[in-house]
């Protein structure tokens, strides 16, 4: 038993734990990057990954070798609430080869009479196949501003990565979901 | 061991004309540095809160007894607002979210942690006070400013109407984008005041318990609402603080532009979702921990035997905690998890009911062969024993993922948590308070009004809850006013349940009105030779500084037959 006066151990328990407190603040406020570091890995809640041009070449490669599955691909577009524009795929549905590059193309309009930037944000369902959904270039990358009235074309080059026929929770999906919805951007960095 | 009695002895020397001289009103109510004051000032409050989250209740009750909106527009004019149709649907949120979060934060947490823990953790271990009393004091009135500050939210602008509507959850956007005006800000500021006041609590329990035991209680022989009360002030340690970052962000999402929950900045409202309930589960074990404590005193006290499995009791709260913070994702089943998550929350969830059962079983062991009276606390456990586990059932359903896609948000979910929470962790403020309200008071309740109490209140509270597992079976979602007429039935048999509960306050009422008035004098131990921690050893009420000279506890004494349980049983 140590022999501190008891005042003095007193302060040094309350230090102590009240440096716990502190720390779980900010534990708290870590689990923001944590968060998204672990989606972005992960492809947790359908988030899906970025691929280079080199990756994709590979993917293909293998796809090709191992003799190609179809998946189909759906595309789903949404504005928030209150933004005047119109979004929309101009395919609906597409069917792929697993590893194959494919480009969906999707147009959008700005209806009202001021410029307007937007960031699209995005997800895919079934959600286990965020892993695996891989763009290589995509217009959600980016703000995306439109003058009044204009209409644009906006692609997405993507495949999906044959690794998917590995696992176990992904491989019998017959159909991925790809859904944007555009936001408008509160201060346009371009 | 010798330095530290010393040093009391030293502290107490000043008083020692004067031990038992009290300060003047005011300085002794509003500047109280005393936890038996503090105690009480936090039992008074929490009683006041309950009161009025009560009442709250009772308003969503009437207006659920019909299908159709009845009530809602008078209440909504009457708290000043015009009651066009959204601000009379706004209403019901307001009242549900103010019912949410006064429970939870100042009527439970108050009276369970604030009141009963405050004035019986210093006493059970033989400790002159608290660590820190000015801090307690802090503690208190900052709860207190929690309470004005959420009262004051009803009264300002909260989007569609006044107040803030946004659950006690406060999902993201409902309560950033979707609630512009003061009013959620308000709420958020009562959170950081009730939260900084609890923190502040839980390092003084925490301090308390480890440096200022008397001589001899080591921890595995402390009596076991200490335990508990040691196991909640870690959670409250670890879980609060979570919150408090959670909402800091909702505030500033709300007012300085971040994006943390805000898909157009890059961030998630899921992650929201994920910090509340990070600390929003070990939240409900902060609101049961000590109920657990206090029925383990009752139970041994009224059976005369020491508690069955004192070291198992001990643990299995140890463990209720630990496991309590890595369950959280069951309150988010249906955001879209996958199956292997699911599967991992389901699991890990289950997991919670064996040392949950590992007490219900040790405190039914307890009484076995003992030699039971059934005074009015014993009748207030035992009923919290047979709610809590009915509660406990169907959170074992609700624990299964796939279920819950089923029955979440509906009024089965409602009854499961107000069977663990409204019955169990209210019946068990009850039982306390008769247990110690004579040693607190001086004067001895009424005892046929106590289990009149208890009988009223029992059918009362099983006739609106019981139904509600129908209800949310077929289907009835929470958080609206309106319903089917489908679902009349229940809902009517509810709101009668409603009005027998009432009657039951009435006579709660009554009696601390009559005991306090023409209570019988008590004496130092009323319940007899079954009750056997310390505070049993001083008058009723205590006298203002107890343990000038600090109890010593010996291992052969009776005096703390509880706290070493490990003793072999007598049966």
């Amino acid at each position: 038993m140590s022999t501190a006066p008891l005042q003095q151990k007193n302060r040094r328990i309350a230090i102590l734990f009240a440096v716990v407190a502190l720390g779980m603040l900010g534990l708290g406020y870590a689990a923001v990057p944590l968060y998204q570091m672990f989606c972005s890995v992960t492809g947790f809640g359908g988030t899906t990954q970025r691929a280079t041009q080199g990756d994709a070449d590979l993917a293909s490669r293998f796809a090709r070798s191992a003799g190609g599955t179809d998946i189909s691909v759906r595309f789903d577009a949404n504005v928030e609430r209150g933004m005047p524009w119109d979004f929309a795929p101009v395919q609906v549905k597409d069917t792929v080869t697993i590893g194959q590059r494919d480009m969906a193309i999707f147009t959008a309009r700005n209806n009202s009479d001021r410029p307007i930037t937007g960031t699209a944000t995005f997800n895919v369902e079934p959600e286990q196949t965020g892993a695996y959904f891989n763009k290589v270039q995509c217009f959600c990358f980016t703000e995306q501003t439109l003058q009044p009235g204009q209409q644009v074309r906006m692609p997405v080059l993507y495949y999906i990565d044959p690794a998917i026929l590995d696992d176990e929770n992904a491989k019998d999906v017959e159909q991925i979901t790809l859904s944007y919805t555009f936001h408008e951007a509160e201060d346009p960095t371009s | 061991m010798v330095t530290t009695a010393d040093t009391f002895q030293a502290h107490t020397e000043e008083h020692h004309h004067e031990a038992d001289h009290k300060p003047g009103f005011f300085a002794r109510w509003f500047m109280s540095t005393n936890h038996k004051d503090i105690g009480t000032l936090y039992l008074i409050f929490a009683i006041f809160a309950g009161v009025v989250g009560g009442a709250i209740s009772g308003i969503m009750r009437f207006e659920l007894k019909e299908p159709g909106i009845q009530y809602l527009g008078w209440w909504v004019e009457f708290m000043g607002g015009e009651a066009g149709f959204d601000q009379t649907l706004h209403l019901w949120n307001v009242l549900i979210t103010a019912h949410g979060l006064i429970m939870v934060f100042f009527m439970v947490m108050p009276a369970m942690i604030g009141g009963f823990a405050n004035w019986f953790v210093p006493l059970m271990i033989g400790a002159p006070d608290m660590a820190f009393p000015r801090m307690n004091n802090v503690s208190f009135w900052l709860t207190f400013a929690g309470f004005i500050s959420l009262m004051l939210s009803a009264f300002v602008p909260g989007g569609t109407g006044n107040g803030a509507g946004i659950g006690w959850t406060a999902y993201a956007p409902l309560s950033t984008s979707g609630s512009p005006g003061p009013s959620v800000d308000f709420a958020i500021f009562s959170l950081h005041l009730a939260g900084a006041g609890s923190i502040m609590g839980a390092i003084n329990f925490i301090t308390t318990i480890f440096n200022m035991r008397a001589p001899g209680m080591t921890l595995h022989k402390m009596p076991l609402f200490v335990w508990s009360v040691l196991v909640t002030a870690f959670l409250l340690l670890l879980a609060l603080p979570v919150l408090a970052a959670a909402i800091t962000m909702l505030l500033t999402d709300r007012n300085f532009g971040t994006t943390f929950f805000d898909p157009m900045g890059g961030g998630d409202p899921l992650l929201y979702q994920h910090l509340f309930w990070f600390f929003g589960h070990p939240e409900v074990y902060i609101m049961i921990l000590p109920g657990f404590g206090m029925i383990s005193q009752i139970i041994a006290t009224f059976s005369r035997k020491p508690v069955f499995g004192y070291l198992g009791m001990a643990y299995a709260m140890v463990a209720i905690g630990l496991v309590g913070f890595v369950v959280w994702a069951h309150h988010m089943y249906t955001v879209g998890l996958s199956v292997n998550v699911k599967m991992y929350f389901t699991a890990a969830t289950m997991v919670i009911a064996v040392p949950t059962g590992i007490k219900i079983f040790s405190w039914i062991a307890t009484m076995w062969g003992g030699s039971l009276t059934f005074k009015s606390p014993m009748v207030w456990a035992l009923g919290f024993i047979f709610l809590f586990t009915v509660g406990g059932v169907t959170g074992v359903v609700l624990a299964n993922g796939g279920i819950d896609d089923n029955l979440h948000d509906t009024y089965y979910v409602v009854a499961h948590f107000h069977y663990v929470l409204s019955l169990g962790a209210v019946t068990a403020l009850f039982a306390g308070f008769y247990y110690w309200f004579p040693k607190m008071s001086g004067r001895m309740h009424n005892e046929f009004l106590a289990h009149l109490h208890f009988w009223v209140f029992f059918i009362g509270v099983n006739l609106i809850f019981f139904p509600m597992h129908f209800l949310g079976m077929n289907g009835m979602p929470r958080r609206y006013p309106d319903y089917t007429p489908a679902f009349e039935l229940w809902n009517s048999v509810a709101t009668h349940g409603y009005e027998i509960m009432g009657a039951s306050m009435v006579i709660f009422f009554i009696n601390i009105g009559y005991s306090l008035v023409a209570g019988k004098k008590a004496p130092a131990n009323y319940w007899g030779e079954g009750a056997t921690t310390l505070e049993w050893t001083l008058s009723s009420p205590p006298p203002y500084h107890q343990f000038e000279t600090l109890p010593v506890i010996d291992d052969g004494a009776d005096s703390h037959r509880h706290g070493g349980g490990a003793a072999p049983a007598h049966a």
